[in-house]
């Protein structure tokens, strides 16, 4: 049975690689009874959606 | 100030040769290549390299595309070679016995003896993340919590999410295994998460978002 410290590992590596078919689904079934390592993944997506809005110059204008 | 950005190749010369506009640009274009290579001389290197290949290039302005962000895109690659020959220079960046501490510290803070969250370190719903591209207090918070991580994880962190360079490559530039890379991204983003949750989403600056 997966623990939150695995789960959140195999949730990051899932932004670097394809996962297998086992462990998509061990995560999967992890993920719906763990609102913690649900919120994880989701928080996930966003760091990669900050850092493709961080990395456009136009957005200096608003950093600065 | 806003730039008005050139629609020609033609412009596009004549606005990386306005000084006005070469200044604004230039300015940008350090402070994004300091943050990546932490070496004011190699980020100088990088941005003369960038400017000059731009200019020298002018011809091939995509108009369809923003002058900055073709300009930022030769930068890029500019930063990703001298970060290879700079890794390449060095035998390994990985100091092994710090990386384990860090992350045995990492891992007692957020997890107990069965490797669940520690109720205090659950982590909590975002409100409204993809709101916040406009607001200017987040991306301080933000900056700031990029250049709190450790040298190591955010240099590799950057690499994969802020130039988009492949495992692989980033592997290949900076003497990893696939398996060290991978914690050193978890521990990246483990503790940028924790520090926009603390500062921002739960903290004073983001109570009222």
């Amino acid at each position: 049975m997966m623990n939150c410290r695995e789960a959140t590992r195999l949730l990051s590596e899932a932004q670097d690689r394809k996962l297998t078919l086992a462990e998509n689904v061990e995560l999967k079934f992890h993920t719906m009874m763990c609102s913690g390592c649900r919120n994880f993944g989701k928080q996930m997506s966003s760091l990669r959606s900050f850092m493709s809005d961080y990395a456009r110059p136009e957005q200096d204008d608003l950093r600065k | 100030m806003t730039t008005v950005e050139p629609t020609s190749s033609t412009t596009a010369a004549a606005a990386l040769l306005d000084p006005e506009f070469l200044k604004s640009l230039r300015s940008q274009m350090l402070s994004f290549a300091r943050l990546q290579l932490n070496d004011d001389q190699q980020a100088e290197d990088a941005v003369q390299e960038a400017l000059a290949g731009a200019l020298k290039n002018a011809a091939s302005f995509n108009r369809q595309a923003a002058l900055k962000t073709w300009v930022f895109s030769i930068l890029k690659n500019k930063i990703t070679d001298s970060l290879r020959s700079k890794y390449r220079e060095q035998e390994h960046m990985l100091a092994e016995a710090d990386a384990c501490k860090n992350g045995e510290e990492l891992d007692d803070q957020l997890f107990n003896q069965t490797g669940h969250w520690h109720a205090e370190e659950r982590p909590v719903e975002w409100n409204a993340p993809t709101r916040l591209v406009h607001e200017r207090q987040f991306w301080a918070v933000f900056d700031a919590c990029l250049n709190h991580l450790p040298a190591k994880q955010a240099r590799v962190f950057m690499m994969r999410e802020f130039l988009e360079l492949t495992s692989e490559e980033i592997c290949d530039a900076a003497s990893l295994t696939v398996s060290n890379l991978h914690v050193l991204l978890y521990r990246a983003r483990v503790q940028l998460r924790e520090c926009l949750e603390n500062n921002w989403f739960t903290g004073p600056m983001g109570a009222s978002s």
